[in-house]
Protein backbone atom coordinates (compact mmCIF):
# COMPACT_ATOMS: atom_id res chain seq x y z
CA UNK A 1 0.00 0.00 0.00
CA UNK A 2 1.27 3.46 -0.87
CA UNK A 3 2.35 5.46 2.16
CA UNK A 4 -0.03 8.40 2.11
CA UNK A 5 1.78 10.05 5.02
CA UNK A 6 4.53 11.30 2.72
CA UNK A 7 1.97 13.30 0.73
CA UNK A 8 0.62 15.32 3.61
CA UNK A 9 1.63 18.92 4.26
CA UNK A 10 1.63 20.55 7.65
CA UNK A 11 -0.40 23.77 8.08
CA UNK A 12 2.82 25.78 8.49
CA UNK A 13 5.06 24.21 5.87
CA UNK A 14 5.30 27.57 4.06
CA UNK A 15 6.77 29.23 7.19
CA UNK A 16 9.34 26.58 8.16
CA UNK A 17 12.17 28.45 6.51
CA UNK A 18 11.36 31.70 8.34
CA UNK A 19 11.11 29.82 11.62
CA UNK A 20 14.47 28.11 11.11
CA UNK A 21 16.21 31.42 10.48
CA UNK A 22 16.41 32.29 14.18
CA UNK A 23 17.23 28.94 15.71
CA UNK A 24 20.38 30.12 17.55
CA UNK A 25 18.71 33.20 19.09
CA UNK A 26 17.30 33.66 22.64
CA UNK A 27 13.94 32.45 21.41
CA UNK A 28 13.11 29.99 18.65
CA UNK A 29 9.93 28.76 17.02
CA UNK A 30 9.32 25.51 15.21
CA UNK A 31 6.41 23.36 14.22
CA UNK A 32 6.00 19.79 15.39
CA UNK A 33 3.37 18.62 12.98
CA UNK A 34 1.29 15.46 12.79
CA UNK A 35 1.22 14.53 16.47
CA UNK A 36 -1.59 12.16 17.29
CA UNK A 37 -4.41 13.78 19.26
CA UNK A 38 -7.63 12.40 20.61
CA UNK A 39 -10.51 14.19 22.25
CA UNK A 40 -11.82 12.32 25.29
CA UNK A 41 -15.14 13.09 26.90
CA UNK A 42 -16.28 10.98 29.80
CA UNK A 43 -17.89 11.57 33.18
CA UNK A 44 -15.09 12.40 35.65
CA UNK A 45 -14.63 9.85 38.41
CA UNK A 46 -16.61 7.16 36.59
CA UNK A 47 -15.43 3.59 36.00
CA UNK A 48 -14.88 4.42 32.33
CA UNK A 49 -12.68 7.39 33.27
CA UNK A 50 -10.63 5.06 35.47
CA UNK A 51 -10.25 2.53 32.65
CA UNK A 52 -9.14 5.28 30.25
CA UNK A 53 -6.62 6.41 32.87
CA UNK A 54 -5.24 2.88 33.00
CA UNK A 55 -4.79 2.82 29.22
CA UNK A 56 -2.97 6.16 29.37
CA UNK A 57 -0.74 5.05 32.24
CA UNK A 58 -2.03 7.58 34.76
CA UNK A 59 -5.35 9.00 35.96
CA UNK A 60 -7.02 11.72 33.88
CA UNK A 61 -6.20 15.14 35.36
CA UNK A 62 -8.97 16.57 37.50
CA UNK A 63 -8.33 20.33 37.60
CA UNK A 64 -7.64 23.16 35.20
CA UNK A 65 -3.98 23.34 34.21
CA UNK A 66 -3.10 19.77 35.13
CA UNK A 67 -1.63 17.20 32.75
CA UNK A 68 -0.62 13.60 33.18
CA UNK A 69 2.14 12.17 31.05
CA UNK A 70 3.16 8.55 30.58
CA UNK A 71 4.83 6.64 27.77
CA UNK A 72 4.85 9.43 25.19
CA UNK A 73 1.19 10.25 25.83
CA UNK A 74 -0.05 13.28 27.72
CA UNK A 75 -3.60 13.95 28.82
CA UNK A 76 -4.42 17.68 29.02
CA UNK A 77 -7.38 18.98 31.02
CA UNK A 78 -9.67 21.03 28.74
CA UNK A 79 -12.86 21.04 30.78
CA UNK A 80 -14.46 19.24 33.73
CA UNK A 81 -15.42 16.31 31.49
CA UNK A 82 -13.14 16.91 28.51
CA UNK A 83 -9.50 16.04 27.86
CA UNK A 84 -7.07 16.18 24.96
CA UNK A 85 -4.66 13.27 24.64
CA UNK A 86 -1.50 14.18 22.73
CA UNK A 87 0.76 11.33 21.70
CA UNK A 88 4.04 11.06 19.89
CA UNK A 89 4.02 7.28 20.29
CA UNK A 90 0.79 6.15 18.62
CA UNK A 91 -0.89 6.12 15.26
CA UNK A 92 -4.28 7.90 15.52
CA UNK A 93 -6.31 4.78 14.78
CA UNK A 94 -4.45 2.70 17.35
CA UNK A 95 -4.86 5.32 20.07
CA UNK A 96 -8.57 5.88 19.49
CA UNK A 97 -9.16 2.12 19.27
CA UNK A 98 -7.46 1.58 22.63
CA UNK A 99 -9.43 4.43 24.21
CA UNK A 100 -12.70 3.20 22.67
CA UNK A 101 -12.10 -0.20 24.17
CA UNK A 102 -11.53 1.40 27.58
CA UNK A 103 -14.68 3.49 27.28
CA UNK A 104 -16.71 0.38 26.46
CA UNK A 105 -20.41 1.13 26.20
CA UNK A 106 -20.38 3.85 28.85
CA UNK A 107 -21.51 7.42 28.08
CA UNK A 108 -18.70 9.45 26.54
CA UNK A 109 -16.86 9.95 23.29
CA UNK A 110 -13.44 9.36 21.81
CA UNK A 111 -12.66 11.28 18.62
CA UNK A 112 -9.47 11.44 16.56
CA UNK A 113 -8.71 15.18 16.35
CA UNK A 114 -5.13 14.91 15.07
CA UNK A 115 -5.88 17.19 12.13
CA UNK A 116 -7.72 19.73 14.28
CA UNK A 117 -4.65 21.41 15.74
CA UNK A 118 -1.00 21.73 14.95
CA UNK A 119 1.78 22.14 17.50
CA UNK A 120 4.10 25.14 17.67
CA UNK A 121 7.12 24.88 19.95
CA UNK A 122 8.39 28.16 21.36
CA UNK A 123 11.60 27.80 23.32
CA UNK A 124 14.49 29.80 24.67
CA UNK A 125 15.27 32.24 27.45
CA UNK A 126 12.89 34.84 25.99
CA UNK A 127 9.98 32.49 25.28
CA UNK A 128 7.93 33.72 28.24
CA UNK A 129 8.59 37.35 27.34
CA UNK A 130 7.24 36.70 23.84
CA UNK A 131 4.07 35.03 25.13
CA UNK A 132 3.48 37.72 27.72
CA UNK A 133 3.01 40.23 24.90
CA UNK A 134 -0.37 38.73 24.15
CA UNK A 135 -1.45 36.10 26.66
CA UNK A 136 -3.74 37.01 29.58
CA UNK A 137 -2.65 34.04 31.71
CA UNK A 138 -0.06 34.64 34.45
CA UNK A 139 2.97 32.78 33.10
CA UNK A 140 5.33 33.65 35.94
CA UNK A 141 7.03 30.50 37.32
CA UNK A 142 5.25 30.95 40.65
CA UNK A 143 1.95 30.24 38.87
CA UNK A 144 2.79 28.40 35.65
CA UNK A 145 5.32 25.59 35.64
CA UNK A 146 6.44 22.77 33.35
CA UNK A 147 3.69 20.21 32.98
CA UNK A 148 0.86 22.75 33.12
CA UNK A 149 -1.48 23.41 30.21
CA UNK A 150 -4.40 25.84 29.89
CA UNK A 151 -6.80 26.88 27.18
CA UNK A 152 -6.41 30.60 26.56
CA UNK A 153 -5.60 33.11 23.86
CA UNK A 154 -2.28 34.28 22.45
CA UNK A 155 -2.85 37.45 20.53
CA UNK A 156 -6.39 36.97 19.26
CA UNK A 157 -5.94 33.23 18.62
CA UNK A 158 -7.46 30.61 20.96
CA UNK A 159 -4.80 28.06 21.83
CA UNK A 160 -3.98 25.33 24.28
CA UNK A 161 -0.83 26.63 25.95
CA UNK A 162 1.30 23.88 27.44
CA UNK A 163 4.62 24.41 29.22
CA UNK A 164 6.91 21.46 28.58
CA UNK A 165 10.15 22.68 30.18
CA UNK A 166 11.47 25.67 32.11
CA UNK A 167 11.85 27.73 28.92
CA UNK A 168 9.82 25.73 26.42
CA UNK A 169 6.15 26.03 25.55
CA UNK A 170 3.88 24.21 23.17
CA UNK A 171 1.05 26.13 21.55
CA UNK A 172 -1.78 24.18 19.99
CA UNK A 173 -3.86 26.42 17.70
CA UNK A 174 -6.52 25.21 15.31
CA UNK A 175 -4.81 24.42 12.00
CA UNK A 176 -6.63 27.22 10.20
CA UNK A 177 -5.39 29.78 12.76
CA UNK A 178 -1.83 28.43 12.80
CA UNK A 179 -0.56 30.67 10.01
CA UNK A 180 -1.79 33.81 11.79
CA UNK A 181 -0.41 32.66 15.14
CA UNK A 182 3.00 31.74 13.71
CA UNK A 183 3.29 35.13 11.99
CA UNK A 184 2.14 36.85 15.20
CA UNK A 185 4.83 34.99 17.16
CA UNK A 186 7.55 35.67 14.58
CA UNK A 187 6.66 39.35 14.80
CA UNK A 188 6.70 39.28 18.61
CA UNK A 189 10.06 37.48 18.52
CA UNK A 190 11.63 39.95 16.13
CA UNK A 191 13.18 42.16 18.81
CA UNK A 192 15.04 39.16 20.23
CA UNK A 193 15.97 37.45 16.97
CA UNK A 194 17.13 40.43 14.94
CA UNK A 195 20.79 40.25 13.90
CA UNK A 196 22.99 42.08 16.35
CA UNK A 197 20.69 41.55 19.32
CA UNK A 198 22.30 39.75 22.25
CA UNK B 1 -11.65 44.95 31.92
CA UNK B 2 -13.57 42.60 34.18
CA UNK B 3 -11.68 39.81 35.90
CA UNK B 4 -14.15 36.93 36.14
CA UNK B 5 -13.47 33.76 38.09
CA UNK B 6 -14.59 30.73 36.13
CA UNK B 7 -15.80 28.04 38.58
CA UNK B 8 -13.58 25.51 36.77
CA UNK B 9 -10.60 27.52 35.47
CA UNK B 10 -10.14 30.32 38.00
CA UNK B 11 -9.65 34.03 37.31
CA UNK B 12 -9.44 35.01 33.64
CA UNK B 13 -9.85 38.19 31.66
CA UNK B 14 -13.26 39.21 30.39
CA UNK B 15 -12.07 38.71 26.79
CA UNK B 16 -12.05 34.93 27.33
CA UNK B 17 -15.79 34.96 28.06
CA UNK B 18 -19.01 35.67 26.26
CA UNK B 19 -22.03 37.24 27.85
CA UNK B 20 -25.32 35.36 27.99
CA UNK B 21 -27.79 37.90 29.33
CA UNK B 22 -30.00 37.66 32.38
CA UNK B 23 -29.85 34.40 34.36
CA UNK B 24 -32.79 32.46 35.76
CA UNK B 25 -35.14 33.14 32.84
CA UNK B 26 -37.13 29.91 32.93
CA UNK B 27 -38.44 28.37 29.71
CA UNK B 28 -42.25 28.53 29.72
CA UNK B 29 -43.87 25.41 31.15
CA UNK B 30 -46.56 25.33 28.43
CA UNK B 31 -45.08 27.18 25.45
CA UNK B 32 -48.01 26.24 23.20
CA UNK B 33 -50.44 28.12 25.42
CA UNK B 34 -48.57 31.43 25.45
CA UNK B 35 -50.06 34.48 23.83
CA UNK B 36 -47.90 36.61 21.55
CA UNK B 37 -47.54 39.12 24.32
CA UNK B 38 -46.33 36.47 26.77
CA UNK B 39 -43.87 35.12 24.17
CA UNK B 40 -42.51 38.61 23.59
CA UNK B 41 -42.13 39.03 27.32
CA UNK B 42 -40.26 35.72 27.62
CA UNK B 43 -37.99 36.40 24.63
CA UNK B 44 -37.21 40.07 24.90
CA UNK B 45 -38.15 41.58 28.25
CA UNK B 46 -35.27 41.64 30.71
CA UNK B 47 -34.59 43.32 34.02
CA UNK B 48 -32.32 46.33 33.96
CA UNK B 49 -31.48 46.91 37.61
CA UNK B 50 -29.20 49.52 39.03
CA UNK B 51 -27.21 47.30 41.38
CA UNK B 52 -26.75 43.53 41.70
CA UNK B 53 -27.78 41.64 38.57
CA UNK B 54 -27.64 37.86 38.00
CA UNK B 55 -26.34 37.12 34.52
CA UNK B 56 -24.98 34.22 32.49
CA UNK B 57 -21.44 33.95 31.16
CA UNK B 58 -19.68 31.26 29.14
CA UNK B 59 -15.93 30.66 29.29
CA UNK B 60 -15.76 30.37 25.53
CA UNK B 61 -12.00 30.21 25.00
CA UNK B 62 -11.42 28.09 28.11
CA UNK B 63 -13.48 25.18 29.36
CA UNK B 64 -16.56 26.27 27.34
CA UNK B 65 -18.86 25.92 30.35
CA UNK B 66 -21.74 28.20 31.31
CA UNK B 67 -22.05 29.67 34.76
CA UNK B 68 -23.84 32.50 36.55
CA UNK B 69 -22.46 35.69 37.98
CA UNK B 70 -24.02 38.31 40.22
CA UNK B 71 -22.50 41.59 39.15
CA UNK B 72 -23.18 45.08 40.41
CA UNK B 73 -24.15 47.10 37.36
CA UNK B 74 -23.03 50.34 39.02
CA UNK B 75 -19.60 49.38 40.35
CA UNK B 76 -18.96 46.34 38.09
CA UNK B 77 -18.02 44.47 41.23
CA UNK B 78 -18.50 40.70 40.88
CA UNK B 79 -20.48 39.70 43.97
CA UNK B 80 -20.93 35.94 43.37
CA UNK B 81 -20.06 33.21 40.89
CA UNK B 82 -22.07 29.99 40.91
CA UNK B 83 -23.10 27.01 38.79
CA UNK B 84 -25.61 27.26 35.94
CA UNK B 85 -28.25 25.23 37.77
CA UNK B 86 -27.72 26.66 41.26
CA UNK B 87 -30.22 29.10 42.76
CA UNK B 88 -29.20 32.73 43.05
CA UNK B 89 -27.19 33.03 46.27
CA UNK B 90 -28.40 35.28 49.06
CA UNK B 91 -25.95 38.14 49.27
CA UNK B 92 -24.94 39.68 52.55
CA UNK B 93 -27.12 42.54 53.68
CA UNK B 94 -25.74 46.04 53.84
CA UNK B 95 -26.04 46.91 50.16
CA UNK B 96 -26.18 50.72 50.17
CA UNK B 97 -28.67 50.86 47.28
Amino acid sequence: MADLAILRESPLVHLHERMRAGHDRPVALRETAFLTMASVRVRPGSAAARRIGEVLGGPLPTACGETTAAGGRTALWLGPDEWLVVSSADEPAALTAALHEALGGDPGSIVDVSANRTVLELSGARARAVLEKGCPVDLHPRRFTPGRAVTTTVGPVPVVLWQTAATAYRLLPRSSFADYLARWLLDAMAEYTAPGEP
Amino acid sequence: MLLLTCPWCGPRDETEYHYGGQAHVAYPANPAELSDEEWAEYLFFRDNPKGPFAERWVHSTGCRRWFNVVRDTVTYEVLAVYGPHDPRPELAAGDPR
